[in-house]
């Protein structure tokens, strides 16, 4: 469970993120929508522990992130923008590394590797190093990186950025194959994503929440029925 | 202890596989072995001693050295990867030691493979390998004081060159810190008191009385609370700046 209370965030005089509140429990997949610069990924750095809040406080799987951050961050598998990784490594070694920070035991490890290197289809370049894959390889190698421990939370920046759309499809059908013990927050700008994986969706715009809905709930706010109006006209501010 | 030993790993293998590793030991073999027989006359003096070796390793390391630790940050910041280490389960002092040991160990290895020079000196003659030894570890420690300043200065920007030159002038003046170059600045405008103190600072002072084989706690407790206090350093800026 991810419990986020009364979370801002200032840098200077700009204010990235205002005064959020939300919870989100197992088996939900929560869809982080938004122009450029909302908000998401300063809210979920904050939730990973990268980015300390300026205030309000946050909860992951019971542990304050900004008390026990070691203990939060062990129940966190994490995506961040752009999916950075180590080039010079082969995605089996940076598997491996991730594994042994993770503390996994060598039993576990080689189970969970063989898994997730199935799931990500990333046999063939397990051996090559991750700086001459391409895009599409770079982020499947962050995802699977990010659900190597098998954590109860999953936080996604962008998760499918970058694949084509037989990609996006795997991903997806994978994201909803863990979903259901899982709390997901992923965040995109695909809304055709949060229609097909998402169990609830936040929009978010200059810091705050203006819609916390379903799917449904929010194609139901427009009168063409359709989730692209629905953003347009809730992030240009006709209506709330 | 065991996310350190992780890191480590990790780090000290990512030397081996770009060409950083073989470029440095290369150069440093090279420089160290001409700087000794040309500007240092091993042959010539005719004396049985690793001195004209370990003379120039101060200058050495004032361009080597910085040069290792200006990726150290300043890289995983400009990449992004500082994000994926800091929202992994290891606190930030265990990541900055972690770096910290593995480039040391690099610079380890590179010290190490000039075990030739030692080699032609026994051959040569009966030198005290005492001596030898003691400045070995003085020369480590010095690099390992070099480093700990790279490492530090490497968290404040993105920008490996900046990283660099700001880490070789800090380096210089710590070098030079016991000579009139430095203390003459200083004499103007502060009390002697603290001239002093910064005299006391110089790396060359702090090793050259090492290099003759005289091992004195003080050397080695300056040399040690120098590098905690850079990486106690180390870990505030990349705590404050991780995230800009």
């Amino acid at each position: 469970m991810i419990k986020i209370e009364n979370l801002s965030k200032t840098f200077g005089h700009l204010v990235a993120v205002k005064d959020i509140s939300f919870t989100v429990n197992a088996g939900e997949v929560l869809g982080f929508l938004g122009p450029n610069g909302a908000g998401k990924s300063t809210t979920m750095k904050m939730i990973t522990g990268f980015l300390a809040p300026t205030s309000g406080e946050i909860y992951v799987s019971d542990h304050n992130v900004s008390e026990k951050p070691i203990d939060a961050k062990k129940c966190i598998g994490y995506l961040p923008e752009g999916a950075p990784s180590y080039g010079e490594m082969t995605p089996a070694q940076f598997l491996d590394f991730i594994a042994e920070i993770r503390k996994l035991s060598e039993d576990v490890k080689q189970e969970r590797k063989k898994v997730v290197i199935e799931q990500l289809h990333l046999e063939k370049v397990l051996n090559q190093s991750i700086e001459t894959l391409s895009k599409g390889f770079k982020r499947r190698v962050g995802l699977a990186q990010a659900i190597l421990h098998d954590p109860e939370v999953l936080i996604l920046d962008e998760p499918t950025d970058g694949l084509d759309p037989n990609q996006q499809h795997e991903v997806r059908e994978l994201i909803k194959s863990i979903a259901p013990d899982k709390v997901i927050i992923i965040s995109t700008h695909i809304l055709g994503e949060v229609d097909a994986i998402c169990s609830r969706a936040i929009i978010i715009a200059d810091g705050k929440i203006l819609v916390d809905d379903t799917p449904d709930g929010l194609r139901n706010k427009s009168s063409s029925n359709s989730l692209n109006d629905v953003f347009r006209e809730i992030t240009s501010g006709r209506l709330s | 202890m065991k996310n350190i030993s992780t890191l480590f790993k990790r780090e000290l293998s990512s030397y081996f596989a770009t060409p950083v590793a073989y470029v440095f030991i290369v150069i440093f073999l090279i420089m160290s072995g001409a700087l000794t027989f040309y500007l240092g006359n091993f042959y010539e003096r005719g004396q049985a001693d690793l001195v004209p070796f370990f003379q120039f390793h101060p200058w050495l390391y004032l361009f080597l050295v910085p040069a290792i630790a200006m990726r150290l940050w300043a890289e995983e910041r400009k990449s992004g990867s500082i994000e994926l280490l800091m929202t992994l389960p290891i606190s930030v002092t265990e990541s900055v030691i972690g770096k910290y040991l593995a480039a040391w160990a690099f610079i380890g290895i590179a010290l190490l493979l000039t075990f030739p020079i030692w080699i032609t000196v026994n051959y040569l003659g009966n030198p005290d390998n005492g001596v030898i030894l003691a400045a070995y570890i003085g020369s480590y420690l010095m690099a390992g004081g070099f480093l700990a300043i790279g490492s530090c200065i490497s968290a404040i920007t993105k920008n490996q060159v900046i990283a660099f030159i700001i880490t070789v002038v800090i380096c210089f003046l710590f070098l030079l810190a016991g000579t009139s170059l430095v203390l003459n600045f200083f004499k103007v405008w502060i009390p002697q008191n603290i001239v002093d103190a910064v005299s006391s600072l110089s790396f060359l002072t702090h090793f050259s009385s090492i290099a003759k084989g005289v091992i004195d706690l003080r050397d080695i407790i300056y040399f040690v609370s120098l590098i905690v206090f850079w990486l106690y350093a180390n870990t505030l800026i990349v705590e404050m700046k991780k995230a800009d």
